[in-house]
């Protein structure tokens, strides 16, 4: 009985930020090759995350990070930020707000063996809106290397 | 009195009529944001225990008999760090009233992080290390902060979700501490 009613409570007064990732195109790529690959997040209304580098220490940062395989990402661009006064800091924040796009340089070793990767990648982001804070969340980025 | 005097008359009184109506919801919207929840309305806070910095379980049940501001916070949460200072005027103020604030640290944060942000920012009242449990247990908490105001038989009389305003937590914990528990509110009743 208490759960459901404490719930309601708190789902009235909050909505949840949530980043929607547009997957990036599937890349063809020959060994020993490079090649750079674009994709976009869009984060809902209302909400903000911190930039790659946030204004103040205590934020957490957004990070996309690949994992290790054999196709290596190189260098990890991130979207420009917006610097956002908000209620709730004296200083305005660095922060992205609605769609984002995000470059990655990606090297295929010479030696790597014909056929389709998978490569993955995570994206974590803090969102939060004017008057509240949403814990970091994690979304998957999938790439898929056809290499020929 | 001619007819256009009367239709003036009519007119602003029908005008004065509306605003008193707006004036009076509008009054009534306002008082009933800031109040607490009547006694009646109140659901009981689910216990917990939790570990202080020390390693000591604090349960919620230990501070029975006290009004409670219990806080869910988390060290990146910027309007978390807005309604602190004011948590620690609270808790110098209203101590020997009664009133307890606990800080719940939210977000899968560890003491390597809390513990130098709590002694930067001064914090004069207990905190624990929250955790999913506890968190599913007050109906999953996801915005922070979120701060529930709980009187001094363990119900919650105020929620409020994102950064509020000072005077509406002064306000709710005044209420809280002016009534007295429900055995002395039973025995007073009693008496007369």
């Amino acid at each position: 009985m208490l759960l459901p009613s404490l719930s309601g409570l708190l789902l009235l007064g909050q909505n949840s930020p949530l980043l929607n990732v547009t997957p990036p195109e599937p890349v063809n790529a020959k060994p020993g090759s490079a090649f750079t690959v674009k994709f976009a997040a869009t984060l809902n209304d209302g909400f903000h995350m911190n930039s790659h580098n946030p204004a103040e220490t205590y934020l957490i940062p957004l990070t996309l990070k690949w994992a290790l395989g054999p196709v290596e990402a190189a260098d990890v661009e991130y979207p420009k930020p917006e610097m956002l006064k908000l209620p709730f800091e004296a200083k305005p924040l660095s922060v992205l707000t609605g769609k984002s796009t995000f470059t990655t340089k990606f090297k295929l070793p010479a030696n790597a063996q014909s056929g389709p990767v998978t490569v993955m990648g995570k994206l974590r982001y803090q969102a939060c809106n004017d008057k509240a804070c949403f814990a970091p969340k994690t979304v998957e980025v999938k790439l898929p290397v056809n290499v020929q | 009195m001619t007819s256009v005097t009367r239709h003036l008359i009519r007119a602003l009184s029908l005008s004065l009529l509306v605003f008193l109506i707006v004036a009076g919801c509008s009054t009534s919207r306002t008082a009933s944001a800031q109040s607490v929840k009547p006694t009646k309305d109140r659901k009981v806070a689910p216990d917990f225990s939790l570990k202080d910095s020390s390693g000591k379980l604090v349960k919620l049940s230990d501070y029975r008999g006290k009004a409670i501001v219990l806080d869910f916070w988390a060290t990146w949460c910027g309007p978390c760090k807005v309604e602190i200072p004011w948590f620690i005027e609270f808790q110098r103020k209203y101590k020997d009233r009664g009133l307890v604030i606990l800080g719940v640290a939210s977000g899968d944060e560890d003491w390597s992080v809390v513990q130098p942000f709590a002694s930067q920012m001064k914090i004069n009242y207990p905190i624990v290390l929250g955790n999913d449990t506890t968190a599913d247990l007050y109906g999953g908490i996801e915005a922070l902060p979120t701060t529930f105001i709980i009187d001094r038989d363990g119900r919650i009389a105020k929620l409020h979700v994102g950064l509020a305003s000072k005077e509406d937590f002064q306000n709710a914990i005044e209420k809280v501490l002016d009534a007295a528990p429900e055995p002395q509110r039973t025995a007073a009743a009693r008496a007369k």
